[in-house]
């Protein structure tokens, strides 16, 4: 197949759909991780230094948890990009010759 | 115990060269001048002054992207905010977290894959080269302009603190430094001098917050009790006036977590490296390590209010920018003290080298070879235009840091980041995803985000109430990100409707195989 027919390809339509979902799916998680944090801190600020355990307030516990789960996402895209993804660009290259 | 850190407290005085400081200094510079020496030898063509010949790898490049992120700012100004203002400053940190997984799911890879030097070559890839380059590198220019300044005033203040050193020739002492590690050894110097600025910076502050662990049984409750007992629960752990309202709080969240994906000098570390893979890679090191390093920024600001106390921090410096450093003499004595000003000079000198490469690569690759030239430019001469570019904007950071020197530059990071956020943001993620997009779109998208960004934040209360001294703002919000970025989108819908170009739709089809498969990459 040489390069016009590939991107027609089917194989090829739904992996760049697939990259997309997933890449959307992920944002929007960290959206409403980041966003909600910030617009619990905004409507109700008494919540924020609700005690979780002694000296620790459910602001400082909130505050480890977004950075904590921004990473974990970073993380899974990776995960996932390297498994699945590569292993399909690596079979749309070799047929592309 | 705390007699210890009376002593050393009394012994702290600010403005006073400490000789240890100097040695650690003096190691450091001549340390990553060797490494410039080196790169020196292996840097002749374009592509391994801009890109360091992209023989970066992920994990390398992952720790050049956390030393390009983690300026003096975050490390002084957040751990002086938190230990000021308490709470307040951890909500601020994470905000500069966010942006790093969005920069991972939208542009890491096919940035990469399209680019060669800069993110304008990204985004003119299959529109009309000319108006674009133009438009893109006035919007990356203007990023970087603003936060240069911003790092440059810091800096000579810093330093005037830590060495006693005049302001002025702190200014020309970083722009010297800062030139030769640019103008030798390119992009290789600048990337091994971020690197070795990263990993300085995190064992800094691993060895600083264990030290407040260590005094509070290394357990944070005890920490955050003490501060309680201080200064008050209340005020130290309730949100004050940081974020007030939803719509203030969206607004800064959308500048600070696209803002990152609009900065030219982090996003040409992405042409470094050989292919998407790596790309990818570097951006979950780079989140790992920017992700620690905020996690435990809030330990040393709260390790120095209990520590240190308030009082003594604003004694030295009303911005409580010196925390950090107190709190390292506070408990490691002056040895210590000496490390983390190094530490902190060390990353003064390799943002601001990272910033120059990135100016210098849009007025040289972007304006001169592409716009003047149409492309057709011999290798030495694009490597001279290059240079020249460097020591014009040296030149120009350290006049414009000593023209400020007495202005409150911290709006201008805030500025830095809304522009970036509307005026490159929207129009390089719409070239990469938006098949219909034109060079009109394009160009009115850069234009009106630049535009209405900065006009925002002019009629904004920051400075239209605070600097100028007018009663009311014009524009409600100190943050203007969701006002410009809506408008930098719609700009760009109205412009590619209203001018749509059937040959590059054809070409986007044809670029796919690059942009996903990286066939064809540089």
């Amino acid at each position: 197949m040489n390069a016009h027919e590939i991107v027609n390809s089917d194989r090829f339509k739904k992996l760049v759909r697939k990259r997309w979902t997933f890449s959307y799916i992920m944002l929007a998680i960290l959206f409403v991780v980041y966003f909600g944090y910030l617009f619990l801190i905004s409507l109700d600020k008494e919540q924020m230094i609700h005690l979780v355990t002694p000296n620790i307030t459910l602001g400082i516990a909130l505050f480890v948890a977004v950075i904590v789960i921004a990473w974990v996402l970073t993380i899974i895209y990776v995960l996932w990009a390297n498994s699945s993804y590569d292993k399909e660009v690596e079979e749309l290259k070799k047929m592309l010759k | 115990m705390n007699e210890v850190i009376a002593q050393r407290l009394a012994n702290f005085q600010a403005g006073k060269a400490d000789p240890i400081a100097l040695i650690f200094f003096a190691i450091i510079v001549a340390g990553t001048l060797m490494i410039t020496y080196w790169a020196a030898r292996k840097t002749k063509t374009t592509s391994e002054f801009y890109a360091a010949g992209r023989s970066v790898t992920g994990f390398q490049n992952g720790l050049a992207l956390a030393g390009d992120y983690m300026s003096a700012a975050s490390f002084l100004g957040i751990s002086g905010m938190v230990a000021l203002r308490g709470y307040d400053g951890a909500i601020y940190a994470v905000g500069w977290l966010v942006g790093w997984p969005a920069l991972m799911f939208l542009i890491a890879e096919p940035l990469r894959n399209l680019g060669k030097f800069t993110f304008a070559d990204v985004v003119s890839s299959r529109l009309k080269n000319r108006p674009i380059r133009i438009a893109s590198a006035v919007g990356g220019i203007l990023v970087v302009l603003c936060y240069t300044i911003a790092q440059m005033v810091g800096a000579g203040k810093l330093i005037q603190l830590m060495f006693g050193m005049p302001y002025e020739l702190a200014e020309i002492l970083v722009g010297t430094v800062m030139l030769l590690y640019v103008l030798f050894g390119g992009m290789l110097a600048t990337t091994w001098v971020q690197i070795i600025k990263a990993v300085l910076l995190l064992f800094g502050i691993t060895i600083l917050a264990g030290l407040v662990l260590f005094k509070f049984g290394f357990n944070p409750a005890n920490l955050f009790g003490a501060v309680s007992d201080t200064y008050g629960f209340e005020t130290m752990f309730k949100p004050g006036g940081f974020v007030t309202s939803p719509i203030e709080a969206l607004s800064l969240g959308l500048a600070l977590m696209f803002g990152l994906l609009g900065l030219p000098h982090i996003l040409m570390r992405f042409f470094t490296v050989p292919d998407a893979k790596e790309a990818r890679k570097s951006v979950a090191y780079a989140t790992t390590f920017i992700g620690y390093f905020y996690l435990v920024i809030p330990i040393v600001g709260f390790g120095a209010a209990a520590l240190v106390g308030q009082e003594f921090i604003t004694g030295i410096d009303k911005g409580g920018n010196m925390a950090a450093p107190i709190l390292a003499a506070a408990l490691g004595g002056k040895p210590f003290l000496g490390f983390i000003a190094a530490v902190a000079f060390a990353t003064i000198l390799a943002v601001v080298a990272g910033l120059t490469l990135a100016a210098s690569s849009a007025m040289s690759h972007d304006i001169y070879v592409s716009v003047f030239k149409k492309g057709q430019a011999t290798e030495a001469e694009q490597v001279k235009v290059a240079r020249i570019a460097t020591v014009v904007f040296g030149v120009a950071a350290v006049a414009l840091g000593i023209l400020f020197k007495n202005q409150n530059v911290a709006f201008l990071v805030g500025l830095a980041f809304a522009i970036a956020a509307s005026a490159n943001f929207p129009a390089l993620l719409l070239s990469i995803t938006w098949k219909k997009f034109s060079t009109r779109g394009a160009v009115w998208s850069i234009i009106a985000g630049a535009v209405s960004a900065s006009l925002c934040i002019l009629f904004s209360p920051v400075i239209w109430v605070n600097i100028f001294g007018f009663e009311k703002a014009i524009f409600p919000l100190k943050n203007p990100a969701i006002v410009s970025m809506s408008i930098a989108f719609l700009a760009a819908y109205i412009g590619s409707v209203t001018a749509p170009e059937p040959e590059s739709q054809e070409k986007f089809e044809q670029e796919k195989i690059r942009t996903y498969l990286g066939v064809g990459a540089e």
